[in-house]
């Protein structure tokens, strides 16, 4: 299987025999080949069309294919590329993730955290926007806790910006790894019922995914205390539901979020035992989804707050399947964004070093 | 402008303007008041040597009055200061300003009330009239010394929080009758802390979307009830400040059908803007409270027609680059208004057939002045009375450039909207501040 990754390649996704997902198995005879538009940045879930979300995918997979074989697992496609980490907010977990990504594609990788610097001293987010500009950085990965901060950083800076988490806002990156798990154990999400359940009121993981995965074809159900939904959740792409028990029955996955413990003080639930009573998911419930169902939890998980350890280590749960498939997606997206300004500089050590 | 200030005025024979936009006719403005309207006005003898201004399709307006101003001085002059605000208001035809009192130090003293009254006058752009805070420190604990602030040199009559809301029920029973004294009325920043902790922007769709916290239009409609409840039983007078929701709208109008001595504002931005202007958080979009939906503002530009909402008032809140170009839950909230209000009101009120020009003196001049108890503003445009007044060109159309406004600040969020209506003059007592849609001696 030769898959040159190649930018001129990247334009004809219907091209590749990877290519050949589920999603396309009901496509016509004739060949479309459905537009792709890679967004200038990824901030949102919402800037990907289906196409698009697809060919992310896609590419993931077939970046999946070329690393298994490989002694050396690196690839030399962002050679001289520069990819700032730049994280407001500690995230060990979505740095290392990112990290690994950019470091497999050979690119240069700068981290850059708030604490012990500069922002720790009172710089705005505008100077260091500007200071990342004033250095070249090709890719920069933000992580804040303010929603919108990546894309006022997106204004400021000429490189692309990858949303790694903002706020209560979105997590684009961790949907795709999500959507990516999802179809490497369902196959084509059309038709398919996610359900996704915990806070979603605070959670970038439930507003990514609920775009995310109704864009690919997925009925998502959001089951929570009414607490914990938006007041203008009826606005989103998904059903809304309080009883757990039912939504559970037959579904195709179930994604369990992180629910904080500080959240009672915001009187959103009573009692830690009470919640995970109403919407912790065990082993009873476990058993409601459909055989072939499956277990997701983005991580870190509260251990006996809304995940039992038997369910999160049990039968059907991808949990750890999704960290490596993190690195994976993170690697398509660095790729798709990057790649595309390499057309003149495409030489032939990196056309080598695609994917053969 | 300290130019301003010297010598008698030469007379102004304004030539067919048309008051209110009605019947269009020559004004002369002489020793500070309108000396003859209509045809004697040309004949007069002091005409002779007046200045002659043609006033072709020009409308006239009693000067302007704005009952919620942020001027900022003292403590932030870096954003904006009396006199930089005194020409944004004049240029905005603005002719009396109060200024809110969240400065540094909070104008809660005589002697804090007192010195930015003295700034205003010697500015002479426009009349400043300070707001005195309610509670010490706008803190929500004490009162202030209110009686000291309104028997001050600067007659204090408007006592406010703004910017917090006097949300303790007891503080603000006594605020309402304490300052009944004086013929006082207290200006509620309507706003229940406690459902807003965090807020960033109206709680609804779009803040769903956006991942934002949610500033709930109940947590406005319920301050406002319960103050109008308040001052039905204390027989007291209060002002709601920049009432932004369509349930607001409901309380007030039943309060107002039962007797309640209460009045509302209503400012450009929410006759205008809606929640989905934060799409893309630039925090020039911030502001408390919020922008909210295209219903509400159906709602509120209705009230503003019936009357329900009596007034227009900018809440102009001026901000230094380094206080909005930041991440939106750190920037802080509010925008320009001095300048763009009436156009503003023009494009939403005016244009839809809501206001008539009879309409716009009403909740831009005369109601505002009756409010803030000025004797001298808001009054008819007839023989012998203050020659203070604003001449405008309705059909105009301008582009909003941030860079060309007059207050120090830049956080005006109808940069580069085309809006109608210029400011062609502005009159202090026969003394032009504006003219030629330009500052005099500026």
């Amino acid at each position: 299987m030769t898959l040159a990754m190649q930018p001129k390649e990247r334009a004809v996704p219907g091209s590749g025999p990877a290519t050949a997902g589920a999603a396309r198995t009901t496509a016509p005879q004739t060949p479309v080949v459905p537009e792709v538009r890679m967004p200038r940045h990824l901030l949102s879930a919402a800037d990907l069309d289906r196409a698009t979300a697809e060919h992310v995918l896609s590419t993931a997979q077939r970046i999946e294919q070329a690393m298994a074989g490989r002694e050396v697992r690196k690839l030399p496609t962002l050679r001289g590329r520069t990819v700032v980490n730049l994280f407001f907010e500690d995230s060990t977990r979505t740095r290392i993730s990112f990290e690994v990504a950019a470091k497999r594609l050979s690119a240069d990788v700068i981290n850059f955290s708030a604490k012990g610097s500069s922002v720790s001293k009172g710089e705005s987010l505008k100077d260091t926007a500007w200071t990342l500009q004033a250095m070249g950085a090709d890719a920069v990965v933000c992580r804040h806790s303010s929603s919108g901060a990546p894309q006022q950083l997106s204004s400021w800076v000429d490189g692309h910006v990858i949303n790694a988490g903002d706020g209560t806002h979105e997590h684009p990156t961790q949907a795709l790894l999500d959507a990516y798990t999802l179809r490497r154990h369902l196959g084509s999400l059309d038709g398919r019922r996610v359900v996704v359940v915990g806070d979603v009121l605070h959670s970038r993981v439930a507003r990514s995914n609920v775009l995310l995965l109704s864009t690919l074809g997925a009925e998502v159900t959001l089951v929570a205390p009414p607490t914990l939904l938006p007041v203008g959740v009826t606005g989103w792409p998904a059903v809304v539901s309080y009883d757990l028990d039912s939504a559970l029955v037959g579904a195709d996955a179930v994604m369990m979020l992180r629910v904080q413990r500080e959240r009672m003080a915001g009187a959103f639930f009573p009692t830690e035992r009470e919640y995970s009573r109403s919407y912790g998911l065990d082993s009873r419930r476990r058993d409601l989804i459909a055989d072939h169902g499956i277990v997701l939890h983005p991580g870190p998980m509260n251990r006996g707050m809304e995940i039992t350890p038997q369910v999160a280590d049990g039968a059907g749960s991808v949990i750890v399947e999704q960290v490596a498939n993190g690195v994976t997606v993170r690697m398509a997206v660095l790729y798709l964004l990057l790649s595309g300004e390499m057309d003149n500089t495409a030489t032939t050590t990196d056309s080598a070093g695609g994917l053969a | 402008m300290s130019t301003s200030m010297g010598g008698k005025p030469r007379p102004v024979l304004i030539r067919g303007a048309a008051p209110y936009g009605e019947q269009a006719q020559d004004l002369l403005l002489a020793g500070g008041v309108i000396a003859a309207v209509g045809a004697q006005a040309a004949t007069d003898p002091r005409a002779a040597d007046a200045e002659t201004v043609d006033g072709a399709g020009f409308v006239v307006l009693p000067g302007l009055v704005d009952l919620h101003t942020h001027l900022r001085e003292p403590g932030r002059e870096d954003a904006e200061t009396v006199e930089t605000g005194s020409r944004a208001a004049a240029l905005g035809g603005y002719t009396a300003v109060f200024a809110m009192p969240n400065t540094d130090p909070t104008a809660d003293t005589a002697g804090v009330v007192e010195q930015v009254y003295r700034m205003g006058r010697e500015v002479g752009l426009v009349d400043v009239h300070p707001i005195g805070a309610v509670t010490v420190g706008r803190k929500g604990e004490r009162l202030a010394e209110l009686a000291a602030m309104a028997y001050s040199a600067a007659r204090v009559r408007v006592f406010s929080d703004d910017g917090d809301c006097v949300s303790d029920p007891l503080l603000m029973r006594r605020a309402l009758e304490y300052v009944k004294a004086f013929d006082g009325v207290i200006a509620q920043h309507a706003q229940e802390p406690r459902l807003t902790q965090g807020a960033q922007m109206h709680e609804g769709i779009v803040s769903a979307r956006l991942g934002m916290a949610g500033w709930p239009a109940v947590a406005e409609e319920a301050i406002i009830a319960r103050d109008c409840l308040l001052t039905d039983h204390v027989g007291s007078r209060l002002h709601v400040c920049h009432l932004s929701t369509a349930g607001s709208v409901e309380v007030v109008a039943a309060a107002k059908r039962r007797g309640t001595t209460v009045t509302a504002e209503v400012t450009p931005h929410h006759l205008l803007l809606t929640d989905e202007r934060a799409v893309g958080y630039d925090p020039v979009f911030k502001v408390n409270p919020p922008l909210r939906t295209a219903s509400d503002i159906g709602a509120l530009r209705q009230a503003l027609a019936d009357g329900v909402i009596d007034i227009v008032a900018t809440d102009h809140a001026p901000h230094a680059s380094q206080d909005k170009e930041t991440e939106w839950d750190n920037a802080s909230p509010g925008m320009l208004g001095l300048q763009t209000a009436l156009s503003v009101v023009i494009e939403t009120m005016v244009r839809p057939g809501l206001l008539d020009w009879r309409g716009v003196a009403r909740v831009m001049s005369e109601a505002p002045a009756r409010i803030g108890g000025l004797q001298d503003q808001g009054r008819p445009l007839a023989v012998g009375e203050p020659a203070t007044l604003v001449l405008i060109a309705p059909q105009a159309v301008w582009t909003v450039d941030p860079d060309a406004l007059a207050s120090l600040s830049r956080n005006t969020p109808y940069a580069g909207m085309q809006l109608p209506g210029r400011v062609v003059a502005t009159y202090l007592r026969g003394r032009a501040t504006v003219s030629a849609a330009a500052l005099v001696g500026g």
